[in-house]
Formats: structure tokens, C-alpha cells, sequence
């Protein structure tokens, strides 16, 4: 066929991919040199010890946001118990707040010099012995309650979509709740699920801020101590390509466990379908309760506390335009991801080649660099863009020959564009696989195809899950810090740039102030994302 | 206002013709902008000379102006550690400068030796302890802390910390590899608890009676003692019958493609200069790198010290040797 309409496909697919590709290209061509020194050091030394740390903390942290996010989004969708309507989307707050800042309030409260430990033993004269707060189950706790938000949000709706046929069928079978649960509720949403903790999984290995607060070295550490320590950038780029592979093969992984199961199309369910009485009702409040205090409460307080103590004496007129930067970065980042991700999930639908697939798996691995080294490779490809094309084209043009790319907001929002492409790929992708084909096929048969058939048709059955994917991404572009901090132009600092200027000199209770703000600025959309998916 | 300056921005872009303005320098620093600013702003204010800067760590700041190549806005680059400008002298991104005003405000052993940086300021990495539960004579030297007598008793902050990897690497050099080794290998062992990740908390863990001494740079405590004056935590000055205290530098060198060099060697001169080196002094208690402009009245009152003569570029030279010798002794 001349036309066929899957080559129209073509050109966006491989685009997306090939922003990934670039920087990827980069990590690749470090390899052709290799420092053995380097690299027999780490692997005596480090590599054993940071793999089984960053193994550690993978399961731990895997089955923990598993363990919470299902159980609240099972509890909050599926049962009535006190205080669900309002913990229903309080459990999606957590999600404003940038790991690295829960890391240095979780430490800085509960550690040996905190205030809790500080007052048991002045005041209580209590000698307890506190576990240790900077170990390992303390960062697995602190990023538990951090990631929990990926896995809750996606499986309370795929929860919801699950309508009431099947369960019910379950009970009038003779299923108790607990059963009808594995049995029914649990596989059907399993795709939802393993998305959602794809995305902590991704969040996990990339983390840096966190992780060093508690002095948690993981695979990443190994990666930035090569480059900031040994200035061995491509020792580090070796490294970042290996964690890269590492994460293909999760997400593969998922991939395949995901193509097993189907979305549900069923008619959604209005009500609950179980009542809890007595205790069971009890501690259901209890628990949602008690994560929701942990996770959001508590170091709000904390935030508030310092920030009345220290925090107060720094505001002054320049927040105005750090929140103005963030919001700008973040709704253009927001809406250029989700753009991009629109046209993807179309080209997969449309033209669901092998091609296809891969670039557009190619083009979703961005997520899992950690920001630094992303933004690394990101600078890289661009220089070698400016000289070798930008450059030589002013000349040729009959301009100055200044460089373009690099250093201006362009780079930035793109370097945002591939690092969050998944986070917005994902609702998409399951908000269209929700449109059934014979939508679109009867439109077409009564006459409206191509644009009209976009806005007319799947525009308006998209938007929600569109409007997801942008609140997801301007929250994450929000708490961005390492790769704001590497590309923004001059004079473009924002409330995670402040962040890292007061924590990086040690200065938590100053911190408060520009996380407080980032929080606060990042709740109106996580509230406005729950109001949205509560409706659907 | 946001979308005037994302305007401007763009149009800034695309007009790649247009000059840019010479009574202007760029600055790369990994100095925070707190530390910094109100120095640049007492130079604009002074000289009309306009200052654009940005702040990340050092690593990072350093590739960005080595991927930049000729085409770099950055005239300078500003470290918190002689380490770093060792290696960005090493990286070829840094270009020798004269200048008889630096060479007459900072002493020679502050400035590179082949002239592509100065130190702007002096930081002296101390002991600081808890005077209620060490004993007068007690302390002696950083070395000393690597003996039994201090079991369970050491705080140390992370040696990804360029601060320590810096002071290792002049332990190395006094005393050689082995020496080095056995030294940190004993503070290993003393550790009272995992290591911190910035030096507050070390100072935090010594007041709220965690462990007895630490490691720390001194303005940290200035900080901190200066909101808190009632800080169980006091300074001692170690090595004083040897080599001295150990000391670093945050300081500031020029860039291989510096588009305007000759504002930014004005600009250092200036720095180095009293009244620059007196609002460094005081911002953060640092010591002026120059040594006729006088110490803030806080820092004064800690007294006098010897501080190691040993060059600081062995900080740089020596980075690897050193986190190699500490990642072997576990000190993580």
C-alpha cells in the first residue's frame, strides 16, 4: 500500500526514541575506554557490598509499597469504613513530597540528637535503646512511604474499574472477602499494580538525595562517587549504562507479566462493597490512618517547626519568583511530556509494529537514570550539537556562531521530557486501552475520521487520563533537583534548587522553608489529580 | 512576569547574533548562593560590573564547562575545596592568570603554583568534643584519635565528603599509605556510630552526647554556635607540637575560555582584596585568605592555631590515593 497509515507513525515513534537514544549514545561511547583501575577498585571494595545494599533495598521497598499501596487502595475502594471518604484521597498527599526532603525529616526527628530522642531521654529520663534510624530499614521505611503513592493511585483505580459483576459473582459463590481478593480483585488489577510499582522500582534505583541522608550506598552511590570522587566521568557513565540494563530487564519483566492479564471493561461500581463492623472497621481506619500520619502529617509538622524556628527568617520576595519558576518549568514540562507520550500511545495503538514497540520501549527508559547522569549525557549530546551543527549553521546563516542549546530552557525542558516521558506514557496508555476499537470504527463509519475523530471522539475520553499524566509530571518536575540544577539557565532557580543549596550544607531546619513551599505548591495538583480520579 | 522572562529567553535564543555585553562575568559556583551573593552585590554595587552566576557541585559545574568547550559562558569557577580546582587545572578547563594585586594579597601557598586559581578563603578542618566528657589532655592529635582510648567514642561524617577525602590525602602524605592506612582503620574502629552525612550532624551528635570528639570544619560550628550559644560542643586546635591544623581552601579559578577575562581578573583581584576578604570573614566565618584582613570577633575568640603547611594541591593530587585508602578501611 502507498499510504499505509502506519507509516505516519513512523517518524514520531523513532523521535521520541531518539531523544532517549542521545544521551543513551553517550553512556554507550564511554565504553570505548575503560579504566581497569577504577573498576578493580570498585569491585574489590564496593560493588559486592552496594549490590546487595541496592538488592535490599529493591525488595524491601517493592514489597512494602506492594503491601501498603494495595491494602489502602483495596480498603479505600471496596469497603466503608469511618473516615474513607476523606482518607480515600488523603493517601495520595504523600505524593507532593520530594524523597529527599522526607529523608532528612525522618532522620532529623527520630535520630539520637532529634527531639523524640532528645526528650525521652532529658525529660523522661528514659534510657530506652532506640533501633538504629540511619540503617536499612529506616530508608526502606522512608522510601516505602515516599513510592507508596504510584502503586495506591493505580491500583485504587484499577480497583474501581473492576465494577461490581465479578465481585459479587465472587461472593454469591461462597468467596469470603479475604479469598474473593486473591482470587478476583487482586489478578484482575495486577496490571495496574505492576505499573505502579515499575515506577517505584524506577524511583528507587535513581535516587540519590534520599539514600544519602541516610548514608545508604547503593548502585547509584557507586555512580556518583566514581564521577565526583575520582572524576572518572566515564567510568560513571559505565556504570549508569549497567544500571540502565538492569532496569530494561525489570521493566521487560513487567511488560510480560502485564501482557498476561487484561484491563477490565466492565461499568463501574458505584457504593461499597463491604461494610466493615466492630474491629475490622476499627483497624482499617487505623492503618490507613496511621500511613497517612506517617507519611504526610508527621513531617508537615516537623516542616512547619523548623520552619517557625529558622525557616521564617529567610522568606523574603525572592520565593516569588522560585515558586514562579517551578510552576513555569513544570506546567510547560508537563504539557510538552504529555504531548509527546499522546502521540506515542497513538502510534502503539495505531501501528503496533515491532518497531514501533521497541522505540517506544526505548523512549520510556529514561525514568530509571539517576537525574544527575541523565542530565550529564543530556549536556554531552547537546555540545556536541552546538559545535558541530549549530555552530557551523549561524555561521553559514550569517550569524554570530553562538552556541544555542546548551544552558537554555530549551535543554532543560527536554531533559525533563525524557526523564518523565513514562511517568506520563503510562495513564495514557491505559486510559485509551479503556476506549474500545469499535468507538472509534462506528465514528468512522458515520463520516468522522483523522482530526475530527481526535477531538471529537477520543479527545474527550482521553482527557482525564490526560490530565493525570500532566499533574504527574509537573509534581515530579516539581521535586526535580539534580538535572535543574545542572541546566537551568541563569538566573532560573527554583524551590528544589533552594533545597539543595540549604541540605547541602547541612542546614535542615532552613530547608524547611523552600520544602514547605514546594509541598504546599505541589498539593493543588495532587488534590485536584484525586478529585479527578474520583470521579472516574 | 513569567512569561515576559520565558519571552525574553527565547528571543535571546534566537537572536545568536547579538553581543553579549562586556561589563558583565558569568560564574560557575559551587560555593552556595548564600555565601556568595552578597559579595558579587557589594562588587556590582561598587563597580556596576554585573555578576550572572549559578550554584551545583563541583563535578557537575566542571563537566558543564568542559562539554561547553570554546563556546562556555562561565569566566570563572568557584570551589569549596583546593581538591577540585587541582583537578579542574588537571581537566585543562582552567587558564594561568598574572596578577600582581593577588599575588601581593594571597600567600603562595593558597594559590596554585602554576597560576590558574587563588584561594579566596581558609577553612580549618578541627576537632570539635564535648568539654563535660573529655578530659583536659585528653586531645592531642587527629592521629591520636585512631587509639584505644577512644573506642565507641568518634563521630566522623561520610568520606564522599571531598572535606575528608582532602585531609586523608595529607595524612597519606605525611605519613605514607600504611601509616594512613593503620590511622584510619583505628578511627574506623572507634566510631561511636555510622557516619553522618554533613558535619551539623556530627556537631548535633556531639552535643546531644552521642559520641565525645569529631571531625568538623570550623564555621560549621560558628553556625551553630552562634544560633545555640549554649552548644555543648567546643573546638580544639590538634597537631599543634607537628604539622598543624589541617586546612583547605574554597577558591576561585579562571576558565581555559573565559569570554570576558579580563572583568573576571578584576573581579578576583578584587576578592582578594580587604574588603571582599572581610565580608568573606564574616558571612561565614571563614578565615580571609588574605592574611592582613582580620578574622570575624567569633572566630577570634576560638584562638590562634598552626596550620599545616602542607601544599593544598596534595588535596587534589592525592583525592583518588585517598578514597581508595578509606573505602579499604570501610569508612563509608
Amino acid at each position: 500500500m502507498s499510504h499505509s497509515p502506519q507509516h505516519h507513525w513512523y517518524p514520531v515513534a523513532f523521535l521520541a526514541a531518539g531523544l532517549v537514544l542521545m544521551p543513551l549514545c553517550v553512556l554507550l561511547w564511554s565504553w570505548q575506554h575503560i579504566d581497569g583501575e577504577i573498576w578493580s577498585h570498585l569491585w574489590s571494595t564496593q560493588l559486592p557490598r552496594l549490590l546487595s545494599n541496592t538488592v535490599t533495598l529493591l525488595v524491601g521497598v517493592s514489597i512494602g509499597v506492594t503491601v501498603v499501596g494495595v491494602s489502602l487502595a483495596w480498603l479505600t475502594s471496596l469497603c466503608e469504613f469511618p473516615g474513607r471518604r476523606w482518607l480515600d484521597w488523603a493517601l495520595m498527599l504523600p505524593f507532593a513530597i520530594p524523597a529527599y526532603v522526607l529523608a532528612f525529616v525522618f532522620v532529623g526527628l527520630l535520630d539520637f540528637s532529634g527531639p523524640v530522642q532528645s526528650f525521652l531521654r532529658s525529660t523522661l529520663d528514659l534510657r530506652l535503646r532506640f533501633p538504629p534510624v540511619r540503617s536499612t530499614g529506616g530508608v526502606i521505611t522512608v522510601l516505602v512511604l515516599v513510592f507508596y503513592p504510584y502503586v495506591y493511585l493505580l491500583a485504587r483505580s484499577a480497583f474501581l474499574a473492576q465494577g461490581r459483576g465479578l465481585t459479587e459473582a465472587a461472593r454469591v459463590l461462597g468467596l469470603s472477602p479475604w479469598r474473593a481478593f486473591w482470587r478476583v480483585a487482586l489478578p484482575m488489577a495486577w496490571p495496574a499494580i505492576g505499573a505502579g510499582l515499575a515506577l517505584a522500582i524506577m524511583e528507587t534505583l535513581a535516587d540519590f538525595g534520599a539514600v544519602s541522608v541516610f548514608n545508604f550506598d547503593t548502585f547509584t552511590t557507586a555512580i556518583y562517587k566514581t564521577w565526583y570522587g575520582f572524576f572518572s566521568l566515564s567510568s560513571a557513565a559505565q556504570l549508569a549504562s549497567l544500571l540502565l540494563l538492569g532496569v530494561g530487564l525489570v521493566l521487560f519483566g513487567e511488560r510480560r507479566i502485564r501482557g498476561v492479564a487484561r484491563p477490565a471493561h466492565e461499568r463501574a461500581r458505584s457504593g461499597a462493597l463491604y461494610h466493615l463492623h466492630g474491629w475490622k472497621a476499627w483497624l482499617a481506619s487505623s492503618w490507613c490512618g496511621l500511613v497517612f500520619a506517617c507519611a504526610f502529617c508527621v513531617p508537615l509538622l516537623q516542616l512547619v517547626v523548623w520552619f517557625w524556628q529558622r525557616g521564617r527568617f529567610d522568606l523574603d520576595e525572592r520565593y516569588i519568583g522560585l515558586i514562579l519558576h517551578s510552576l513555569g518549568l513544570g506546567l510547560c514540562a508537563a504539557l510538552l511530556t504529555v504531548c509527546l507520550a499522546l502521540l506515542l500511545v497513538f502510534a502503539r495503538r495505531q501501528a503496533p509494529s515491532r518497531p514501533i514497540r521497541s522505540a517506544i520501549g526505548l523512549a520510556n527508559l529514561g525514568y530509571a537514570l539517576p537525574g544527575s547522569v541523565l542530565a550529564v549525557a543530556i549536556m554531552l549530546a547537546f555540545s556536541l550539537l552546538d559545535r558541530e551543527l549549530v555552530v557551523p549553521l549561524s555561521h553559514w546563516l550569517g550569524g554570530a556562531g553562538k552556541p544555542i542549546l546548551l544552558g537554555s530552557l530549551g535543554a532543560l525542558l527536554l531533559a525533563y521530557l525524557i526523564r518523565f516521558l513514562t511517568v506520563a506514557y503510562g495513564p495514557l496508555e491505559s486510559a485509551l486501552a479503556r476506549i474500545r476499537p469499535s468507538l472509534p470504527e462506528a465514528s468512522r463509519s458515520l463520516g468522522v475520521g483523522g482530526i475530527g475523530l481526535f477531538v471529537k471522539v477520543y479527545l474527550p475520553l482521553l482527557m482525564p487520563g490526560a490530565l493525570s499524566a500532566a499533574l504527574l509530571v509537573f509534581v515530579d518536575v516539581l521535586k526535580e533537583m539534580p538535572a535543574t540544577l545542572l541546566m537551568r539557565p541563569f538566573g532560573w532557580d527554583t524551590l528544589a534548587v533552594r533545597i539543595f543549596e540549604m541540605t547541602s550544607e547541612g542546614e535542615w531546619a532552613r530547608a524547611a522553608l523552600p520544602a514547605l513551599t514546594l509541598v504546599l505548591v505541589g498539593l493543588l495538583p495532587v488534590i485536584s489529580l484525586i478529585r479527578r480520579s474520583a470521579r472516574h | 512576569m513569567l512569561f515576559r522572562k520565558t519571552f525574553a529567553t527565547l528571543l535571546l535564543l534566537t537572536t545568536t547574533g547579538a553581543a553579549i555585553a562586556a561589563d558583565e562575568v558569568v560564574v560557575y559556583s559551587s560555593r552556595i548562593d548564600e555565601l556568595i551573593k552578597p559579595v558579587f552585590d557589594m562588587y556590582t554595587e561598587k563597580t556596576g560590573v554585573k555578576i550572572k552566576f549559578i550554584t551545583d557541585k563541583e563535578a557537575p559545574l566542571m563537566a558543564r564547562i568542559k562539554a561547553e568547550g570554546e563556546n562556555t559562558p562561565a569566566d570563572l569557577l568557584i570551589t569549596v575545596d583546593a581538591g577540585n580546582l587541582w583537578q579542574a587545572e588537571q581537566m585543562g578547563i582552567l587558564q594561568p592568570f598574572t596578577s600582581p594585586v593577588i599575588e601581593q594579597n594571597i600567600p603562595t601557598q593558597y594559590r596554585s603554583s602554576v597560576g590558574t586559581w587563588t584561594g579566596l578563603t581558609v577553612r580549618a578542618r578541627t576537632i570539635a568534643y564535648a568539654p563535660d566528657r573529655v578530659k583536659e589532655g585528653e586531645l592531642s592529635t587527629y592521629e591520636a584519635l585512631a587509639g584505644p582510648e577512644w573506642e565507641g567514642r568518634l563521630c566522623l561524617r561520610t568520606s564522599k565528603k571531598v572535606y575528608n577525602q582532602s585531609l586523608t590525602a595529607t595524612l597519606i602524605e605525611t605519613h605514607g599509605e600504611a601509616k594512613a592506612q593503620e590511622i584510619l582503620s583505628g578511627w574506623v574502629n572507634n566510631l561511636a556510630t555510622s557516619v553522618f552525612p554533613d558535619d551539623n550532624s556530627v556537631l548535633q551528635a556531639i552535643d546531644a552526647g552521642q559520641c565525645d570528639v569529631g571531625i568538623v570544619n570550623t564555621y560549621y560550628y560558628g553556625r551553630m554556635h552562634k544560633e545555640n550559644p549554649n552548644l555543648g560542643v567546643k573546638l580544639f586546635w590538634p597537631n599543634q607540637q607537628d604539622r598543624g591544623v589541617h586546612v583547605n581552601l574554597s577558591g576561585v579559578g579562571l576558565t581555559q575560555h573565559a569570554p570576558h577575562p579580563e572583568a573576571a581578573k578584576a573581579l578576583v583581584e578584587w576578592m582578594t582584596g580587604s574588603e571582599a576578604q572581610a565580608l568573606f570573614a564574616r558571612i561565614n566565618q571563614e578565615y580571609p585568605a588574605n592574611p592582613t584582613v582580620p578574622v570575624s570577633a567569633e572566630v577570634a575568640g576560638w584562638g590562634t592555631f598552626k596550620a599545616d603547611t602542607v601544599p593544598v594541591e596534595v588535596a587534589g593530587r592525592r583525592q583518588a590515593e585517598a578514597i581508595k585508602l578509606m573505602d579499604r578501611v570501610g569508612w563509608n
